[in-house]
């Protein structure tokens, strides 16, 4: 197991295979904990109507209700939801975030209460400070009730789709003629490599002319000494065409559905 | 590895679709368990979708399908390698008199440093009190302990009404959830190497010992132990588990003895522990804080304090049996 940049942990896994959790930042988690808080506001709130009506039976049982309803939702919200949610809160559930073991295991039971019940801590003095100060220098994004209980917390964002449509209609890509070599090129091609490829073509029209001609003949370049696609594919076309062709080889959709 | 990505996508998509149906019910129903037939298709299911992101791996550009791949393999690893016994529904009454009080006795060390801390915080708040009597002010935190103890003993004495009456349950819930939140508060301070549970034992040792001192100067032992003990035999004990909880934590964290575990496998090893002293905490003080509410606030003539003080010491006296003995014959499995 080790950790890259980027916020983001790595598990071998022993059949050796990597998989890699994207690490909430701390400003994710907090949005995530206001929108708990307000969850906990409105289900005391309804509790304590509810206990309203033990009024008409005993004031004081309705009070003491009232107090234990509180206590129970304010300490028991997190622990339940994150066991019956596997991990997640109403808060985390909208912002797509899951608390997982640091070892990609299953969360247990101690894990969840450990975890929360260490709030007590991470929100010293006021608005979780040392929880946040915590997160930002730990390098798992970890506050102490997550040191403590081993776990982590995890951004299950959605993996966007770059709109290559608008890039790449209307252009005819004479590399499809060549399948063997495109499937030489996606598996020669770097995923940094390729991020480049998207980014100079969706910056393209924040570029001097100039830089724009230099910066595209110098991706060709590049690409042009990865694979060699015949003279009649490559015959005619701008650096730029040939660099949108590359795109258009490494990012196609080729999954039924997508 | 050069591979056709369309055909490889139509050949394995339907495994993966099965894989991620086996985790959805898993995770929708923690309570499940598979049988030898389904564990085997589970398992095969994780080895193929596990080598199909290694080949995946190789298209810089599939971010998507690696994504998703990834994420099933991800899933699929936490249910299939989770060697930890699994959180199953433990019997209550079997976690109460077996669990809890097994767990007290083999972190008993940590109980003790814990007392230790509370009677040096007791003996600092006896001598200062009868030392400077103004300290009173500084040292308790509520109004009717800063008055003179022979005047609050004369009027609840004479009090000819319920001074509780129509705020009992209300009293008895605030300090039940009060009490609560100091003793997880005092575990929780094991993250800070145990010095805030050392500071938050000591203080509470600090006001029990000048209440103590103050009253006892004043000639009312009788009406001291018949107010303190039928709630305090169990609510003291209760935080002096907290403060076990948090000194354990804080050995975890330190290392004692322990330094070639690392930190992460010793903090796995107490957390049930942990949970076990704290929930144990909590039931402790339910009774104390109904206690204190309904019984500890009567005085003579209403409730004798031969009754009261009776009832703490056999409190006290089954506490020590059940911390001590309780779960002794059958170790739990």
């Amino acid at each position: 197991m080790n950790k890259e940049r980027k916020r983001t942990l790595t598990i071998k896994t022993p059949e050796g295979i990597a998989f890699s959790l994207h690490l909430a930042g701390p400003v994710t988690r907090f949005l995530a904990w206001l929108i708990d808080l307000a969850s906990i506001f409105v289900i005391s709130l309804t509790a304590r109507i509810a206990a309203g009506f033990l009024g008409v039976i005993s004031p004081d049982i309705a009070s003491a209700a009232v107090i234990l309803a509180y206590f129970i939702i304010s300490i028991g919200y997190g622990i339940a939801m994150e066991w019956y949610w596997r991990g997640q809160t109403i808060g985390k559930r909208l912002l797509r975030l899951r608390v997982m073991d640091e070892q990609g295991l299953r969360l247990q039971f101690n894990q969840v209460v450990i975890r929360n019940l260490l709030r007590f801590v991470d929100s010293l003095p006021a608005f979780y400070m040392v929880g946040g100060l915590a997160c930002l220098v730990s390098p798992r994004v970890q506050r102490l009730g997550d040191l403590a209980a081993n776990t982590i917390v995890v951004w299950n964002g959605a993996v966007s789709e770059p709109d290559l449509d608008q890039l790449l209609t209307g252009k005819y890509n004479s590399f499809r003629n060549y399948p063997h070599l495109e499937a030489r090129l996606r598996h020669h091609i770097s995923v940094r490599e390729a991020g480049i490829v998207l980014q100079a073509l969706l910056r393209r029209d924040e570029l001097d002319p100039s830089a724009r001609l230099e910066l595209f003949k110098e991706i060709a370049m590049h690409f042009k000494r990865a694979v060699k696609f015949p003279q009649e594919a490559t015959d005619g076309i701008s650096d730029e065409q040939y660099v949108r062709n590359v795109a258009d080889v490494l990012f196609r959709s080729e999954f039924p559905g997508r | 590895m050069i591979i056709d990505l369309k055909k490889f996508i139509t050949e394995e998509r339907n495994s993966w679709s099965d894989l991620e149906h086996i985790l959805d019910t898993l995770e929708k129903d923690p309570e499940r368990r598979l049988n030898l037939e389904q564990v085997r298709r589970f398992h095969y299911l994780y080895q193929r979708t596990s080598a199909d992101l290694a080949k995946i791996m190789t298209f810089s550009s599939e971010q998507k399908i690696r994504g998703y791949l990834e994420s099933l393999v991800g899933r699929a690893y936490g249910e299939i390698h989770e060697t930890r016994p699994s959180s199953r529904r433990l019997g209550l009454m079997r976690w109460f008199f077996y669990t809890f009080p097994q767990t007290f006795r083999r972190h008993i060390r940590a109980f003790w440093i814990s007392l230790v801390i509370m009677i040096a915080g007791g003996a600092f708040g006896g001598i200062a009190i009868s030392f400077d009597s103004e300290a009173k002010g500084v040292f308790m935190p509520f109004s009717h302990l800063q008055m003179n103890p022979s005047e609050r003993v004369a009027r609840e004495e004479s009090a000819d009404r319920d001074r509780m009456r129509g705020e009992k349950a209300a009293f008895s819930s605030y300090l039940m959830t009060h009490n609560t939140k100091v003793s997880i508060f005092a575990m929780a301070l094991g993250m800070t190497w145990g010095i805030g549970t050392v500071i938050l034992l000591f203080y509470n040792g600090v006001i029990l010992g000048a209440v103590v001192l103050d009253y006892i100067l004043a000639g009312e032992s009788k009406f001291l132990a018949g107010w303190l003990l039928p709630h305090g035999a169990v609510e003291i004990p209760a935080i002096l588990l907290a403060g076990q909880a948090g000194l354990l934590l804080a050995s975890a964290i330190i290392g004692w003895g322990t330094k070639s575990v690392s930190l992460k496998t010793r903090l796995r090893k107490i957390s049930r522990d942990l949970v076990t002293l704290i929930f144990g905490v909590g039931i402790m003080l339910i009774w104390a804080g109904f206690i204190e509410a309904f019984f500890s606030q009567y005085h003579e003539p209403v409730i004798p304090y031969a009754v009261k003080i009776g009832f703490g010491i056999i409190e006290i006296i089954l506490l020590t049996l059940f911390l001590l003995r309780s779960g002794n014959l059958k170790l739990e499995t």
